[in-house]
């Protein structure tokens, strides 16, 4: 009797959520209408006007886009591959091992959830340049190698691994190290396929650090290049601009589209802990 | 003596395997924070002359410090913008995904696109909303109300907001994801029951579906608490902070301290600013959750 109520209830629902979604999804569609139609068309949309890949011909040759890719796909690489190997072997300890100050440095992992390397800029370029490290690749990556975030994720996923699977395999005499990488490694692989995919879009789209202890092309990274790309006041056209936008977010986008369900589960599990 | 031995042992593995995150961490994390802390009582070391101990000179000139005070309410007023309204979109997505409708992919597809874009290509794309004329927004105005041209991004009085709704946008699809995770491990049981007893969704969802979703607002407001303090990028290219730092954020205002006006000291200063009421806010999280999280 009441179905009725129910179906407009429905249909209401169902129509805010996607006006909700499209006015959500405007302001890409946008960029992507711009960034294939010259710029004539960037504020007038009709349907028959030409398509074309000018604005990212003009783009890629304004500025050293190639380059500021392959900067960004080395940091992110490098970062990824540091963050696996410290938090790996953090996370088995903290998990497998018990020795005098373990919770007093557990508090201390967890406290850089609070207090990100981004906030301590000041001193991290000091340390920088110290080392005498100030633009290069590793002094965008070093501070954000051992995160916090990663261990806590990893130690959360070694604890559910029950320990008879860990004493199967010391009895058929594997080391500790063997046991981290023939158990512990191996059952933990989704948790670092979120951990992974949650890291590279971070650092692919991190930009406040870069930009400080950057100076050169060589190193910049694609959103700092953007940030210089865009920035130039002189007559740069709106569509080349968004051309650039979309083509340093792409890999990114693409990727996200291509394995939407892994994405978004990745950041999911990552966000459950 | 054996078992003495082996203790040692299992020590110094636990040691060694945490060594070099723990090198990392205390190099890039506690170490600076404790030199900021420091360096936050010196004046900035200026070509041959070192810094000096000024006492609490920098805390002074802080307290005095007109911009220091404005930044901050544009902190507080961009939290208070960002926060409620993130956190609301997100768990109303959520519901919306979580149900069986027409086009629940694209739904959760497109609330969840931002997400993965830079925040300065975010900024990049919206910049042309703004534009004063030309932009989409002045656009419609325009054409649906014959309204004159406004400069949102140029007037004190809208920056900041023009800012807030950019960063909701690349934010609530991201807390989504987290409630959606939520709600799918829920017991369906509970809602049917209240269902049979004639309960209505309205009914349902604050007195069943919103006190479970309590932990997942914990989590959620923690980050969104963090990143407000945190998300900058966009303003560098949107409004660079201005007009007349109208939409400048702390942290916006600590690297231009530092890294334009080579203030050391004092962006030091104001880091320490930055960091105290960041440990404020998350005792007060946690003590203010604490009494109204239900836990499993």
């Amino acid at each position: 009797m009441n179905r009725p109520a129910f179906s407009v209830d429905r249909l209401l629902n169902t129509s805010a959520a996607w006006l909700l979604a499209l006015l959500w999804f405007l302001p890409l569609c946008y960029a992507v209408w711009t960034a294939f139609h010259p710029a004539a068309f960037e504020a007038h949309f009709v349907l028959t006007a030409p398509l074309t890949l000018e604005n990212f011909e003009e783009a890629w040759a304004a500025a050293p886009f190639a380059r500021y890719f392959f900067n960004t796909f080395l940091l992110v690489t490098l970062i990824l591959i540091c963050q696996f190997v410290l938090c790996t072997l953090a996370a088995y300890a903290f998990v497998r091992f018990d020795f005098p100050g373990r919770t007093i440095l557990f508090t201390l992992v967890l406290l850089q959830l609070l207090v990100m390397p981004d906030i301590l800029m000041v001193e991290n370029y000091k340390t920088m340049r110290l080392l005498d490290l100030v633009d290069t690749i590793p002094a965008i990556a070093l501070p954000y190698i051992a995160s916090g975030f990663g261990i806590f994720l990893l130690r959360q996923t070694f604890m559910t691994i029950p320990k008879e699977l860990d004493e199967a395999a010391r009895i058929e005499g594997a080391s500790f190290m063997g046991v981290l990488s023939k158990v512990y490694i191996p059952l933990a692989k989704p948790t670092y396929l979120a951990y992974g995919l949650v890291s590279v879009s971070h650092h692919w789209n991190n930009f406040l650090w870069p930009l400080i202890v950057t100076n050169s092309e060589d190193t910049r990274p694609v959103t700092v290049g953007l940030s210089i790309f865009s920035a130039i006041d002189s007559g740069v056209e709106w569509s080349v601009i968004n051309a650039a936008t979309l083509m340093t977010s792409g890999p990114l986008l693409i990727g996200f589209l291509l394995f939407q369900r892994q994405f978004v589960q990745s950041f999911m599990r990552a966000g459950i802990k | 003596m054996m078992r003495r031995m082996a203790l040692k042992r299992e020590w110094i593995h636990g040691w060694l395997l945490l060594l070099p995150a723990m090198v990392f961490l205390f190099a890039f994390t506690h170490i600076p924070a404790i030199t900021t802390f420091i360096n936050s009582f010196y004046s900035t070391p200026r070509g041959k002359r070192a810094a000096k101990f000024i006492g609490t000179a920098n805390y002074e000139r802080m307290f005095d410090d007109p911009v220091f005070w404005q930044v901050l309410w544009n902190n507080i007023w961009f939290a208070v913008g960002t926060i409620p309204l993130s956190i609301g979109l997100a768990i109303v997505m959520a519901l919306w995904v979580n149900e069986k409708m027409i086009g629940r992919s694209f739904l959760r597809m497109a609330f969840f696109t931002p997400t993965v874009l830079p925040l300065i290509a975010v900024a990049n794309i919206w910049m042309f909303f703004y534009t004063p004329g030309f932009g989409l927004f002045d656009q419609l105005r325009s054409g649906l109300f014959g309204l004159p041209s406004t400069n949102y991004l140029g007037s004190p009085d809208t920056a900041l907001n023009a800012i807030i709704v950019v960063t909701v946008w690349k934010e609530a699809g991201f807390f989504m994801i987290f409630y959606l995770a939520a709600l799918q491990a829920m017991p369906v049981s509970l809602k049917e029951a209240a269902q049979i007893e004639g309960a209505n969704r309205w009914t349902i969802f604050w007195r069943i579906t919103f006190p479970m979703l309590m932990p997942t607002t914990l989590f959620v407001t923690v980050n969104a608490v963090i990143n407000s303090f945190r998300l900058v990028d966009h303003i560098f290219i949107l409004t660079d902070g201005g007009p007349d730092n109208a939409s400048a954020l702390l942290l916006f205002y600590i690297y231009e301290t530092a890294f334009r006006f080579w203030e050391t000291g004092y962006g030091a200063t104001l880091t320490v600013a930055l960091l105290a009421l960041l440990s404020l806010l998350a005792i007060g999280q946690f003590f203010f959750f604490d009494k109204k999280v239900h836990y499993k």
